[in-house]
């Protein structure tokens, strides 16, 4: 047990002194650029997200009501909504709440203060079960009695919720495309390694090392360099959110809003670099498997 | 310890290394393997760590029949050997000491043991105050004295050269020869394969003759 722990603290002691040496840091380096691609654009598109979340994606209707209309009657149309299977959530918003949301938009509050009375009708916001069939749902509900008024933001949401998609589908192929670059990359390193070390490698066979043995500095190497690839990749994409997010937070205060872009989450992160460990690792399981063989003592 | 029953050798091509090898080397025995050049005696020898399979016959050492060796048994067997093959094969990135160090790595012998060890195996063949030299800086003999360090540091039964005098001269041949002489001595099983007649005759130990793939002599000489 000592003894095969020994030989893993030696395996990856030698993996450690491949990797610090400049072609051993020049392939992570390269292995980073290439994977702060997917991971800075998955940063890019979960801090818009963050945004669009606000804005529910969910097919929302919107009733406005008349202006006059009585509390019972508000209440009987709420009961005869709430009781509609169609609709998933049905909440209301009466008409001071609706001012003071108004009111809290930047730039809306002098506007509402010169007005001097409430303009806001009393309104049910509610969300459809599909997307599709909302707009027939949107008419269904605007012949309920007390209702003035429907407006659905669907095609608003469709599109989108569209465009994430696409924004999503495009970060996953890139990712993909890194991903099997990441692993060209650790396959052409291991075997030019192997090739250099053939004599060792040939050597070690005649006296007795096991293959097992032979082929773990290697598969160490292959983690190792997807790993500092990984964090490679995070540095670059944390020190690119910095220099945007100097321009995006003075564009965005011009707009009264405090947004920024943000970084990976901690547990993101963390899953980015394992996973360009564990791609590391598989280009040199390849490699080693495919190159090994050829060598044998003759 | 080691023994040959009807060995035959076919490489791919067709062209037949051995035919019909019978031999047995008792444990503690030295031998050579004398025959010209393409006689087979590399061919022979490297059926006994399974670098080479026979093609027909058993090859048995020490009590495995290594023609049937399963691939992932092979390196157990060639740690219980000592291999000198020709071109000595040492790695010219390190030191003597770590090229001696090299079999203990998978030995499961601690730093100090090992160290141990390596400085015992680069004694034997006095080579201790050039542990760390670089085998380039060797001379052609001190470098075949590297190589048998390194094929000895495991303490192997047996001991297997390929042509470990070729392209030294007569003092150092003696030398080297006088090292395997001396762990024979000690109980190692040694068969060393050699053109060098006279060397043969000189040492009067147990002599293998190989012509055109066959055993044309088999003889003790009274030492």
């Amino acid at each position: 047990m000592r003894a095969w722990l020994r030989q893993h603290r030696q395996a990856l002691g030698a993996a450690l002194r491949r990797l610090s040496r400049p072609a051993g840091l020049a392939s992570a380096l390269v292995i980073g650029i290439a994977l702060s691609l997917p991971a800075g654009g998955y940063a890019l598109l979960e801090s818009l997200r963050g945004v669009a979340g606000r804005l529910t994606l969910e097919p929302e209707i919107s009733l406005f009501l008349a202006p006059e209309a009585k509390r019972a009657e508000v209440e009987a149309l709420g009961a005869r909504l709430k009781a509609d299977r169609r609709l998933t959530a049905v909440r209301f918003v009466p008409r001071d709440q609706a001012l003071r949301e108004l009111a809290a938009e930047p730039g809306l509050a002098e506007v509402i203060a010169a007005l001097g009375r409430n303009p806001l009708p009393d309104a049910f916001i509610v969300s459809g079960k599909e997307n599709r069939t909302v707009e027939a749902l949107a008419a269904d509900l605007g012949k309920l009695p007390g209702v003035a008024h429907v407006q659905s933001d669907t095609l608003w949401a469709r599109r989108l919720a569209s465009l994430a998609a696409i924004g999503e589908l495009g970060l996953w192929l890139l990712a993909t495309l890194l991903g099997g670059a990441l692993i060209a990359v650790t396959f052409n390193t291991i075997r030019l390694q192997i090739l250099t070390q053939r004599d060792e490698i040939e050597v070690s066979k005649l006296i007795g090392a096991t293959d097992a043995f032979i082929r773990r500095p290697f598969y160490y190497f292959g983690l190792l360099q997807g790993l500092a690839g990984g964090l490679v990749a995070l540095c670059i994409v944390g020190a690119a959110l910095a220099l945007l997010n100097r321009e995006v937070r003075a564009l965005a205060e011009s707009y009264g809003s405090g947004f920024n872009l943000s970084f990976l989450a901690v547990g993101e992160a963390g899953a980015a670099v394992l996973f360009a460990g564990l791609l590391g690792w598989l280009g040199a399981q390849l490699s080693v498997s495919r190159h090994l063989k050829q060598i044998e003592p003759r | 310890m080691v023994s040959f029953s009807a060995v035959a050798k076919r490489y791919p091509g067709g062209k037949e290394a051995l035919k019909d090898v019978s031999f047995a080397l008792q444990s503690g025995e030295l031998a050579f393997l004398t025959g010209r050049t393409g006689a087979g005696k590399s061919t022979l020898l490297k059926l006994i760590p399974a670098i080479e399979r026979p093609s027909a016959g058993s090859v048995i050492v020490n009590g495995q029949n290594v023609g049937a060796l399963k691939r992932s048994a092979i390196p157990y067997l060639r740690r219980n050997l000592g291999l000198v093959f020709q071109g000595q094969k040492l790695l010219y990135d390190r030191s003597a000491f770590d090229n001696v160090m090299l079999p203990l790595a998978f030995s499961g012998h601690g730093p100090r043991e090992a160290a141990r060890r390596v400085r015992a195996a680069l004694d034997k063949v006095g080579l201790l105050e050039r542990e760390r030299s670089n085998p380039i800086q060797l001379s052609g003999g001190e470098q075949q004295r590297l190589a048998i360090a390194r094929a000895v540091v495991n303490r192997p039964a047996l001991l297997v050269a390929d042509e470990p005098t070729a392209n030294l001269d007569a003092e150092s041949a003696a030398r080297i020869l006088d090292i395997f002489v001396a762990f024979n001595q000690v109980g190692v099983t040694v068969l060393i394969a050699t053109h060098d007649q006279g060397l043969v005759e000189r040492y009067g130990k147990r002599e293998l003759r190989l012509d055109q793939g066959r055993i044309a002599l088999d003889q003790r000489r009274g030492a």
